[in-house]
């Protein structure tokens, strides 16, 4: 019985999350719009795969991947090796964002985008490049972003300055990038921290704080997600300026 | 049979995505700290799991939230249904884009950010740990409505600009400068868990949703091109929570001061 309810338990969360989005789809449809939804089957075939495609996925999470990774987080926060810190740090950030289904599901609506507008080639082949250099080009910037949030803790910078500073760099690289690239930098910020980055992180950066004398957990272990969501928007830019 | 081929195809690039997560988390278990793996079935089962789940959960995005974004965007930007009267005397496109028309896009984009927000799981963690730093000042509801207000503002003042064709970047650089005066002058446990908060917030369902809903107004708008005006709304939704969970701190802090001077009175008056 315990097993059962701790088996349902992801597939009743990945529930909370679609809730919502169906809740306020109904609402406009039946009062606002008074229209039917084309594909009504389809749509609720998919509803159901992506209901049970993110419970498995959050559950495979929590018993393989979780455990894993705060535990070494932890180790390598403790152990105090700055040289393999960083390479873990940069690592983590990078595996995990290739890893992201938000990006993985956006990357591909950029690259369709992209060749309907003609910027690059209309063959699967050219988009599918496109999306897959989008894809590496944020992961690797949310590993330098780990790895500079960890310096931040290790040397105690204050974190308003580093974002400030970012805002500034995310300002000038908007004036020399074109402008194709400019919303889908923008929005790279906010799409790689979501299932398996935020927790995975979160656990470096509170471990870290927590392990280094006078560091506070609160003021010093959060802000690792703030870099995370910054770098990725101007190492888009610089993509962008490189390929468009 | 174009099912199963489309679930192998997901599964196959789905393989290539996790397989350097746990080539780094192996890789530094045995080789680094060269320890043995706990449970060593448990962890392999669990990489199984996300293997699958992530294929199931591609696939339904495609199938489900992706035409779920695009057919809201289409049926509220429809002619038919924004000029009503006008439409059945033949009117099917005004010279000139009036934003007003639009107001049920700006509606059903902050009933979008409100409700996903608040049901957000991450958010309801963070909230708790932040009425425990401080003590009670910033309650755990209080920062979570802060969030879903500032995401629900965000997506449908993100609308409003697809609609008007406003730089991007105009938007984005005033927010910037907005949080950067706040961060001046907010309470300064707050702003670590600001900054954070813009990033957590945006969901796996919903980012998808955003993005396409974004798209589809770019496409169906007349004036507007995808390409340039179609992403941003993911962007909208990560800043203005730094500034709404900002602002909420600088009134808690203000409400209680005011409630300090108002007890010092009341004493004084006693004493008197």
């Amino acid at each position: 019985m315990k097993g059962l309810i701790k088996a349902l338990r992801p597939l009743f969360e990945a529930g909370r999350d679609l809730a919502p989005i169906v809740l306020v789809i109904l609402f406009f449809q039946e009062l606002v719009l008074k229209q039917p939804i084309p594909n009504m089957g389809d749509i609720l075939v998919g509803m159901g795969l992506v209901l049970s495609g993110l419970a498995l996925f959050v559950r495979g999470l929590e018993i393989g991947l979780f455990p894993l990774g705060e535990s070494m987080a932890f180790a390598f926060a403790k152990k105090g090796n700055v040289a393999w810190l960083l390479l873990f740090a940069f690592l983590l950030g990078f595996g995990t964002t290739v890893a992201e289904p938000a990006l993985i599901a956006v990357a591909g609506k950029a690259a369709e985008i992209a060749s309907q507008g003609g910027v690059i080639d209309a063959t699967q082949a050219a988009m599918d490049e496109y999306a897959d250099g989008l894809r590496m080009t944020v992961a690797l910037s949310v590993g330098a972003a780990i790895v500079l949030g960890v310096l931040r803790i290790l040397k105690g910078w204050p974190l308003h300055f580093c974002i400030i500073g970012g805002y500034f760099i995310v300002v000038i690289m908007t004036y020399f990038a074109p402008p194709e690239i400019i919303g889908i930098a923008y929005d790279s910020g906010g799409v790689t921290t979501s299932t398996i980055t935020v927790p995975l992180v979160t656990a470096l950066g509170v471990g870290l704080a927590s392990s280094i004398r006078g560091r506070n957990p609160m003021l010093d272990g959060f802000g690792l997600i703030a870099f995370a969501s910054l770098l990725p928007m101007i190492f888009v830019m610089v993509y962008g300026i490189f390929t468009v | 049979m174009s099912h199963l081929d489309l679930f192998l195809e997901t599964m196959h690039s789905t393989l290539h995505d996790v397989i350097p997560i746990a080539v780094v988390l192996l890789g530094f278990q045995l080789l680094v700290l060269r320890q043995k793996v706990a449970h060593p079935w448990r962890v392999f089962r669990g990489f199984v799991y996300v293997l699958l789940g992530l294929t199931l959960f591609l696939m339904g995005l495609q199938a489900a939230i992706f035409p779920l974004g695009e057919v809201m965007a289409t049926q509220l930007t429809n002619p038919a249904f924004l000029y009503g009267e006008l439409y059945q005397e033949g009117v099917t496109v005004l010279e000139t884009i009036r934003w007003q028309d639009y107001t049920w896009v700006y509606v059903f984009a902050f009933a979008i950010g409100l409700a996903t927000t608040l049901a957000e799981p991450s958010l309801i963690a963070v909230g708790m740990k932040a009425q425990q730093v401080s003590g009670g000042a910033i309650s755990a509801w209080g920062l979570r409505l802060a969030v879903s207000l500032g995401v629900a503002v965000g997506v449908s003042l993100g609308c409003l600009r697809i609609v008007t064709g406003t730089d991007l970047w105009l938007y984005i650089i005033a927010a910037y400068i907005f949080v950067i005066i706040q961060t001046m002058r907010a309470p300064k446990m707050i702003i670590p868990l600001a900054y954070d908060s813009g990033g957590v917030t945006t969901s796996t369902v919903t980012v998808p949703l955003l993005a396409a809903l974004g798209l589809g107004l770019a496409a169906t708008i007349p004036g507007r091109s995808a390409l340039i005006d179609g992403f941003g709304l993911i962007a909208f939704a990560s800043v203005f929570p730094i500034m709404s969970v900002m602002a909420y701190a600088q009134m808690s802090r203000w409400m209680e001061k005011r409630r300090a001077e108002k007890e010092t009175m009341k004493e004084n008056d006693n004493a008197l």
